[in-house]
Parts: structure tokens; sequence; C-alpha cells
């Protein structure tokens, strides 16, 4: 077998087992709740049948391997269960499915983060190389000190800031990023926008760094002074000589920082209360809505190592060591 | 093509001066130093560690590397100043009439693209042939510079071919264009000694059939005796002397030159003994229990002798050590110690048996903790072995240190307040704390300048001379071998190719090897390579 | 550490003509001086934003040892205003349910510093001690837990706190354990890195060879040159926890009222923030304690900006 496709199968399946494993992770925290969580989610009044029949449904009689092969099975079919809010101790039940709340909300979850990414990603990869380039200058020092100030800051604070200036004192923007489904994609835009250049400062600054010292680290090559002693030209020598090389670095901090979007999604969230998968899961872990937040776990989880799967897998078809084997 | 013409001066730089930013300051690197070359001249350019010989043959292109800067003088290449050369004007020189040549190929060839688009990238860069004219003067190019399969190794990827290939291929690429000059900038330090004549050998005659002028920048005398007609030696950024090669070698003025023939003046008188100290009987060892990197392998050392063992790097000369010592437990075989058998692995062997064997390691920089004073690094063997305390320790330590002739001030000093020949001192005195019957020496002049080798290898004689310490000498350095040793075992691909007194080895008759990595050390003789070149082809 | 006055071999062996001495390789040796002195010329020398920080962080720390000293009013003291304006009796006015906001911001520093250190020295007692003996030993050992950290951090830390959290419930010492774990991954990965890169080194060797036990050779060996980035990473380290603490606490699932905490603090007081072109005092306050966050996090980076170019010597950064 080639080795690129054997190192990329190697990597795929470390994924899927790094996926399990997570899988299992998440899937026994609905073990480690104490023994009376039924009491606590029927509340203090619901009879011993009731609890009986809760834990039934959630097939705790059976043996946990059992019904984790259960619930993996039916997670791959898109059902997550149902969720802990909204029964009663009288045995009514008005729970909801856990993927009619996820679906929707994650749905508004990836346009935010697509809308940061289409501003950031680009914006950071310049930044990040011209930094790179005209290192030492005044405008690196300048970008420099500006990010380490972002990435120190809570994202909270940018977005407070950001409402202050634009939203309270000029009222240019809402400070609410309330959406729905039926909104046209132009109102939806504006109404996200705050929320999207909270998130676009922090990416930037985050990803402008690793960008900038990727580049420097290459530059250092010995190849690349040697190109240099060539006589070829400065655009030449990073077109030619540094981005060849640069595609593994470079793609490992876009899928770094897009993973680190997705997590950064949850505190912005809730500051602009936009109705996302990270606003679901903070009131699901307020409640204690076991179902629910083990699926946004798993969805953030799965995001988060398929990310860096992909970054993996690109600097792996981009090695020329691997590419050409001897 | 430029016509060429010897005689005429290609290069010429007056009172150079270029400073180097370290440690938050600006340093000299190069303090005045004057260079005229001639066209079709081979200049050699030789210095020790830190002397600014790379420094300066870059200079001669009109470049300087980032972190330095060149604060007065000025460089002309052939009317043209390249001190006050633009950037572009210098790009066009680059890589068409002035050409470089790295030290280690292996980093210098960028991984992402095939050798022969590297080859001719500069010479199609600056039109001076046509892509098409370029490649097939290539496919030439590594014909002479006898390369396998010319044809087809331009089309590998640099990680696919070996280092030596690597570094003529490198030679072919600064050829390619014709230039007027080429810098080589220690193209042979990486190589082993078989590999570097070789390539020796095609840098010279290319260099010689095109008539290009050269610049040969080295640390080893007799490496740039065989391809300079001339050698300029630098120190502390300032020259020494200057000279015609065979004079430099017969008559050379200064005192520094002539130190840097001191190793090759020391030559121990070959003692021989039967009361053999440790013997390493049939030993087979494999690392992960799978890479066998030991073969049978057999060898006595007899008291209060030296053995040295010779090799290249992936001859198992260091991993005979490593089992020596009980890092490596043979796989089978057996090391016997006084006559018994040592335990294989280090954690089965007493605190005794630790004891007698001591080692000491080629850089003296990572064998010594950092952070601890040379009174702590002494001292350690001597609490710990000889359950010495207090006082009586550092009586001992102050003992040791005037042993090796260091005074008791040295005490309280952290490793980075040392020199690189006190560093390898501290480290004898180290394993000498121990009271060692056998020291195991890895390699251990090799990290430093000529002139304090000499130093140590005297130092090691006269501890074995005083005190009865055995040696095994690993070493790939021949000179070094000359110097101490009184037997010599000589290893390839894990294999013992013979041992033997120092007199029965190194005079022939030779097996294969011993023979082919004897006459590859090169000699202080300009006429050594024509010599070695007309009797392999003859042979 | 530097080699300020590089030792040159031979120097003045050269001067002697041929007489060659050992001891006198080295021309300058560098005059010993006590720690204070070497701290102090240190502090001399270093940069403007470096000083920044170290002001910045003693300031806070003097803040938090004496809160109950300096602070005017009572940590869960409820006064009959609500939202009450800045100035008289209450400098940054009162919050939501009428607790001076000066004072809690005062407490604020002493709960979220004291919660956010534990933390972090409890991450380092966990990821450092198993990072070293992972790094010396090398084996199945090694394996298991560089694999089992692997996975744990292919789940996003907050995330993953937030996930424990909802089982555990938000107490201080479910919060302490739970981003203690989770941190000490990273911690791990440090340690070993940098151990593995010393434990190869020849004077490590060495002490083995001479028969020195694990426990010599973790103490006197290792730590002692792993202990610079350890230290900076421990900067950065409380940053992340610091910021992580204040995150969860802003989402309402971290530290609990009636404990002073900055990250609710600024949830409470949100909403003032609407009220910016009336009253522009109101709407600062809940950036407050948002600011106060932020200054300790630059001041600390700073700091450990400077000392990894100090211990490090690298010009730029990664």
């Amino acid at each position: 077998m080639h080795p690129v496709l054997a190192t990329v199968l190697q990597r795929l399946g470390l994924g899927v087992v790094t996926l399990f494993f997570v899988s299992l992770i998440i899937f026994s925290s609905i073990e480690m709740l104490p023994g009376d969580f039924g009491e606590a989610v029927l509340g203090q009044a619901a009879t011993e049948e009731t609890v009986a029949a809760f834990r039934r449904e959630l097939g705790l009689d059976k043996p946990a391997w059992l019904r984790y092969v259960d619930w993996i099975a039916s997670v791959a079919q898109g059902d997550f269960g149902t969720s802990f809010s909204g029964r009663a101790s009288s045995g009514v039940d008005r729970s909801r499915e856990v993927i009619d709340l996820v679906a929707p909300r994650l749905w508004n979850t990836l346009f935010l983060a697509a809308y940061a990414a289409v501003i950031s990603v680009p914006l950071a990869l310049f930044l990040g190389i011209t930094a790179a380039l005209y290192r030492n200058s005044f405008y690196d020092r300048f970008v420099n000190a500006a990010t380490l100030t972002t990435i120190s800051t809570p994202e909270f604070f940018v977005a407070y800031i950001l409402i202050l200036l634009l939203a309270s004192l000029n009222p240019w923007f809402p400070s609410l990023a309330n959406v729905t489904a039926d909104m046209p994609l132009w109102e939806r835009i504006y109404r996200t926008s705050l929320p999207a250049l909270t998130l676009t400062l922090v990416i930037v600054a985050h990803m402008m760094r690793m960008t900038r010292a990727a580049i420097i680290s290459l530059l250092a090559s010995p190849y690349i002074e040697m190109a240099k002693l060539k006589g070829v030209s400065a655009s030449q020598v990073i077109l030619k000589h540094a981005l060849p090389n640069a595609w593994a670095p470079i793609a490992t901090v876009i899928a770094f920082n897009l993973a680190y979007l997705v997590v950064g999604v949850v505190v912005v969230e809730v500051v602009f209360v936009y109705p996302g998968i990270g606003q679901l899961m903070v009131d699901a872990v307020t409640t204690r809505d076991i179902p629910v937040v083990q699926a946004c776990a798993l969805i953030f989880a799965a995001t988060y190592i398929i990310l860096n799967l992909i970054a993996d897998i690109i600097g792996i078809v981009t090695n020329p060591r691997l590419l050409h084997p001897r | 093509m430029t016509t060429k013409k010897k005689g005429d001066v290609l290069v010429e730089m007056r009172d150079i001066r270029i400073d180097g930013f370290s440690d938050e300051r600006w340093h000299q690197i190069i303090k005045g130093v004057d260079l005229t070359l001639h066209r079709g001249e081979v200049m050699g350019l030789i210095g020790e560690s830190g002397a600014g010989k790379s420094t300066l043959g870059k200079a001669a292109m009109g470049y300087t590397q980032p972190g330095c800067k060149l604060v007065g003088g000025t460089i002309m290449f052939d009317g043209i100043d390249l001190v006050k050369a633009s950037e572009a004007e210098k790009r066009k020189l680059w890589g068409s009439r002035i050409a470089y040549v790295a030290q280690s190929a292996a980093a210098a060839f960028n991984p992402a693209h095939r050798l022969i688009d590297q080859t001719v990238e500069a010479t199609v860069g600056h039109h001076v042939q046509s892509g098409e004219e370029a490649r097939a003067d290539a496919v030439e190019l590594y014909k002479a510079l006898q390369l396998p399969s010319p044809e087809t190794i331009g089309g590998r990827y640099p990680h696919q071919v070996s280092g030596g290939q690597l570094q003529r291929v490198m030679t072919a690429m600064a050829m390619s264009p014709r230039p007027d000059l080429i810098i080589f900038d220690e193209p042979t330090t990486a190589l082993d000694v078989t590999t570097q004549v070789e390539v020796l050998v095609a840098m010279r005659n290319i260099v010689e059939q095109f008539n290009t002028a050269a610049i040969y920048i080295t640390h080893d005398l007799a490496v740039v005796a065989q391809m300079a007609d001339f050698i300029k030696v630098l120190r502390y950024g300032e020259e020494v002397e200057e000279a015609e090669t065979r004079k430099m070698l017969s008559k050379p003025e200064m005192p520094y030159t002539k130190s840097l023939w001191a190793v090759r003046s020391i030559e121990k008188q070959e003692d021989i003994s039967d009361d053999i100290a440790l013997e390493i009987r049939n030993v087979d060892a494999a690392y992960g229990g799978t890479v066998k990197v030991l073969h049978d392998v057999s060898i006595r050392i007899p008291r209060g002798r030296t053995v040295a063992v010779v090799g290249e790097s992936g001859s198992g000369k260091s991993t005979t050590a490593r089992v020596i010592t009980g890092l490596l437990p043979p796989s089978s075989g057996e090391v016997l110690f006084n006559g018994t058998p040592l335990p294989g692995a280090l954690k089965d062997r007493n605190r005794d048996q630790l004891r007698r064997i001591q080692m000491i390691y080629q850089m003296a920089d990572t064998a010594m903790n950092p952070r601890q004073t040379v009174g702590e690094i002494i001292g350690r063997p001597v609490e710990f072995y000889l359950g010495k305390r207090g006082k009586a320790v550092e009586e001992r330590v102050i003992e040791l240190l005037k042993l090796i002739e260091l005074d008791e001030s040295f005490i309280d000093r952290l490793p980075s307040e040392l020199s690189g020949g006190q560093k390898q001192r501290i480290c004898i005195a180290r394993a000498l704390a121990a009271e060692p019957e056998l020291i195991i020496c890895d390699e251990v002049t090799s990290a430093l300048d000529q002139i304090v080798q000499e130093g140590i290898l005297k130092l090691l004689l006269r501890l074995q001379k005083e005190l009865g310490i055995t040696y095994l000498f690993i070493t790939h350095d021949i000179a070094t071998v000359k110097a101490i040793s009184d037997e010599i075992v000589v290893m390839f691909q894990g294999k013992v190719v013979e041992q033997g007194p120092k007199s029965e080895i190194l005079s022939p008759p030779h097996p294969d090897y011993t023979e082919l990595l004897l006459s590859s050390v090169p000699e202080m003789d300009p006429d050594w390579l024509d010599g070695l070149v007309g009797s392999r082809a003859a042979g | 550490m530097s080699g300020k006055n590089k030792p040159q071999d031979g120097l003045a062996a050269e001067a002697a003509g041929e007489g060659y001495s050992a001891a006198a390789e080295v021309g300058a040796v560098r005059k010993r001086r006590t720690r204070s002195e070497r701290i102090w010329i240190e502090l001399k020398k270093a940069p403007l934003t470096a000083w920044f920080g170290l002001i910045v962080i003693t300031v806070y720390c003097l803040v938090a040892l004496f809160a109950p000293i300096i602070a005017p009013h009572g940590e869960a003291e409820v006064f009959p205003a609500p939202y009450a304006p800045w100035g008289g009796d209450h400098v940054f006015g009162t919050d939501q349910i009428g607790r001076d906001v000066f004072s809690r911001l005062i407490y604020g520093a002493r709960n979220t510093m004291g919660i956010a250190l534990a933390t972090t020295l409890l991450s380092f007692f966990i990821g450092g001690g198993l990072g070293l003996v992972a790094a010396i030993n090398r084996s199945w050992l090694d394996q298991f837990i560089s694999r089992a950290v692997d996975v744990l951090m292919a789940i996003p830390s907050l995330i993953f706190a937030l996930m424990l959290l909802s089982i555990f419930g938000s107490t201080v010492w479910s919060l302490i354990g739970i981003i203690a774990v989770l941190d000490s991954t990273r911690v791990f990965r440090l340690t070993r890195s940098v151990a593995v890169n010393v434990v190869v080194m020849d004077y490590v060797e060495a002490a083995r060879l001479r028969g020195e036990g694990l426990g010599w050779i973790m103490r006197r060996e290792i730590l002692p040159n792993i202990m610079p980035p350890l230290v900076a990473e421990f900067g950065l380290r409380f940053c992340f926890v610091f910021l992580t603490i204040a995150a969860l606490s802003f989402l309402g699932v971290g530290i609990q009222p009636p404990t002073a905490d900055w990250g609710s603090m600024v949830r409470d007081n949100a909403s003032l923030i609407q009220f910016a072109q009336y009253d522009m005092t109101a709407a600062m306050t809940p950036l407050l304690p948002a600011a106060a966050i932020a200054l300790l996090t630059i001041a600390v980076n700073f700091v450990v900006d400077w000392f990894l170019h100090k211990t490090s010597g690298l010009r730029d950064d990664h």
C-alpha cells in the first residue's frame, strides 16, 4: 500500500478509536450520577412506580455494556433519547426528544461559527504571514502586543465592550442576537454581527500568533537560506520554497482555531442570548438535564476530533517524505 | 559564459568587519580581515569553531546572515562593489556567477522538490541556459561527479538519496551555471571518512575541469591540503597567517598554526600485555529485540593498556560500550570482568561492579548537570561509592582537581562557567573519583578543538601511567588512535574486522575494510589524494 | 544562565607561547553574586511590560490577602437600594440586590484568585508528577497515561467541564477538582515532553550508570533542569484556569452566590450596559470585574513572556 494511504488510514482508525473512548466517557456520565437522581428529576413526591418506570426507561435494570451498545446504536441513527425536563412526579411526561431540541440550534451554531470563520481565517493568515515577513518591524510589534492583550481577555469582556460601543452608545447593531428559523438571510447576518465580530477578534489573535510562529520557524530552515543564496527572488522564495512546506503547519493552525471557535461559541452565545447549541448546553447543565448534556458534549467532541483529524491528514498528504517514499 | 584567465583578481576584500548579535548585544565576529582571490584559484579557509570562517566565506558573496551585519570594509567581485550593490544586483550574481555549497546537504535541499529541479533552478532562473539545456547539462555533471544512475537520480527527492550523494548533487547544483566562484562551506564535515574521500575527489576534479575559483571552508587541515592552492588560517575573527599550501604544511610560521599539528605529534609507545581486565565473548545485541546491531563481537582488553575501537557511524562501536556498561544487555554471549561474568543488565550489577567501570562521554556539555557545581559533580561518586561525607569529600575533590591540573577555585563553578577542555577534564575527574579499573572513553576528543585535544590526550596518558587505569577508547579518528592506543579493534557493520597490537593493525597487509578505512583518512600531504586515486584505480 | 563571557580555549596558552595550562584556559570568570543581588540586577534590566505585570500582580495579591481590612462593607451585606449609582457610600454603586460592588470586587479578588491558584497547584501536582514518571519510565505506563491523556484532550475542556459539573453539581470543591484534572492533561504533556529531553541527556545516563535510584534521578538530575519551562507554564496555566473559572461563573455554573466572584458579577450586572446612553458609570459596572480579570491575565502574560525570554534566550515566541 502507498505509505500516504497507509498513514491516512491509520489516522482515521485512530480517530475512530478516540471517538469510541470519548463516547464511552460521555455515556458513563449517566453512570456517575448519584443513586437518588430519579427523585431529583421527578420531584420529591414521585411514587415508587413512576421512579421505577423512569429507571426502566433509562434501562438502568440492564447491564451497562448492553446499555452502551443500545445507546451508541440509537445515537448513530440520530436518536439521543428523551430530555429529563418536562417530567413530573405524577408520571405525566411532557418531555421532548433531545434531537428536536438540538437540531435547530445546531444549525444556528454552525451558521455563527461559519460566519466568524469566513472573516477570521483569511484575516488571521494575512496578518500572521505579513507579521512573519516583516518581523521585528513596528507593524509586527504592534500586532503582537494587540493580540497578546486580546488573548488574555475573557471572551465576555470583548463581547460587552462591543455591545457598549456598537449597540448601546451607538445603536448600530442589536445587542441581542435573537434569530428565528424563518428570518431572511441578510437579517440573520445583521443580527449575528456582534457575536461573529466577538469570535473573530478572539480567534484572529490566537491564529495570527500561531501562523506567525509557524512561518518564522519555516523561514529559518537551511533550504530557505540556500534558495536566497541561489539568487531566488523574495517572492519566489515564499511561493516556491516556503509554501509547499507550509501547508501542514497552516492546516494545523486553522483546524486548531476552528476547534477553538466551536468551544468559544458557548460563552458568546450566552452573552448575546443566541439560540445555539452552546446556550442549550449551559441551560441543560444548570437543570442537570443529562441526555441533552450528553448529546451536546458528543457533538462538540466529534467536531473537535474531526477538525483535528482533517488537519492531520492535510499534513500527511502534503508531506513530500510520505508522498515520495524511498 | 565568461572567459576565464587565471591570474586576474576575482574577489578583493579589504578590512572586513562583521558584528553578530547574541546575548542582547553586538559582538565582533570578523575583526578586519583582507582576502584576495584570483580566477581559477582555490583558497582554503581554516580555523576552529567560532573563528568566523563561515561568516567570512558568505561575506565574499556579499551575504550576511540574519543576526549579523557588515560594519566596515569593501568587497569587490570582478569589479562590482558588493557592499554598495542592491539586493537585486546581488541576486543576479548569486546562483549565476557565485554559487554556494552548504555543510548539511540534507537540510539545505528543499524536501518538496525533485533534485534536478533544484539543480537547475538558479541556472534557468537567471536565464543562463534554457530548461532543457540545463537539465541535459545537469545529467552530464552528475556523470562527472560519479553519481550512480546519473540519468534518473535527478528525478528523486532529497530524502531518497544518501548524504554523500546529496553533497555531490549540491556540487552539481553549484556548478550548473558555470560560476566564477564557488563557496564550499564545510561540505564534507558531516560525512564518514570513506564517503568523504569520494566526495572530495569528485569536487576537486570538477573544480579543476572548469577552472572555477573556490573558497573551501573547513576545520580539517588535511582535507584542505588536498583542495587548496593556498591556505588562510583564521582565529577569533582575525587572520593568523596565509601561505601557499605546501609551504604552510612544511614551514608554518605562527605558533598557533603549528599547534594545529599538535595531536599528531603524540605517539604512545606500544605496550602489549596478556593480563586481561575485561573480555567480551561472542556478544550479539539488538535494539528493541529486533534490530540486530552486534554480531558475535569478541574483544579482549588488557589491564593498564589502551584498546582503541575504530569504525564509522553504524559500525556498532558505541553499542559495544552500552553492552559493557549494562545499558543494553546482550542477547547472547557474555562480558567477563577480571575473569568473572558481569550480569548483563545494569540493575543486576552491584555497586562495586558499577564503580570499577566508568564512562566519559563525547559531549562534556551534556554529560554534566548544568545545575550542579563542579564540587557536587565530582563529589557525588566519592560519597556514593566510597561512603565519604562532608569535609572528606571536599578534600578528595580538591585532590582530584589537582590530578586533572585544575585548582581548587573551580569547586564552586557551574559547567556553564567552564571552557570545553575544562568540562572534559571535570568529566575525567568524575570518572576517577570512583577509583575505577576501566574507563570507557566514547569519542572524548572529537568535539574539541585541536589544541585542547592534545591536552586531554596527554592527561589521559599521564593518568594511565600514574594510576594504571585501563582505557577502552572509542573513536573514528585514526590520528587519535595512533596517539593513544596499544591495541586496535576495527569494527564494521556490527562485526569485529580485526583486533591486534597497533603496529600490526596499522601496517599492511590489511583486510579489505581496514585498508579502505585507513587509506581514506586524509593525510597532511597535498599529493595524498592524487596518490590514493592512482592506487585505487590501479588496484 | 548564559555564556556572557564565553570561555575561550587556549587563549592564555597561546599568549604563553608553548606552555599549556588547563586552569588558565578561561580568560574571565563571571563574578559570583548572591541570589538576591542577581534577582535585583535582572529586575533592573526587565522591560517596562514586565515591571507593569509585576506591580499589578503584587497589588492583586495584597488586595486578596487584606480583603476584609480594605473592603468598606461585607461580602454579602445587602443594602436597601439595588442598582444604586456610583459615588457616596458606595464607590461603584450597588448590584441588583443591593450589595456594594466595590467591596464585592475586593472579595472577588480573594475568591477567584484563591480558587484558581488552588486549582493550578493541584493540576501541577497531578500532571507534573505523572509527566515525570512517564518520562523516566517510557514503557507501558507511559503509553497508558499518554493515550488516556490523548482521549481526555480530544474533548474540549470547557465542554468537558460543563458535562462533569452537570453530574457533580457546582460546588467549590467539584469545581477545583474537575478543572484541575482536566487541566492536568496539558501539564502532563508539557512536563513529559520537557523531561524526556532531559532524560536522554548523558548526565542522566551517567547517574543511572553510577547506580543512583529513581528518586535521586528525579529530584537532583531532572527536576532542577525542567523548572524554568514549568514555572512559565504555571503562569500560563494559571491564566487559563482563571479564565475558565470566570467563564463558568459567568455561565452561572461556576462559583455560586453569595460568594463574590468576578465572573458572576459580570453576569449579574450585565443588563446595566443597556443604559450606557443615560448613565455611563452604571454601564461600566459590569465591565469593572471583567476588566479586573483581563488586567490580571495580561499582567501574568507579560511577566511570563519576560521570564521565557530570560530563560530560553529565544527571540521569537511560539
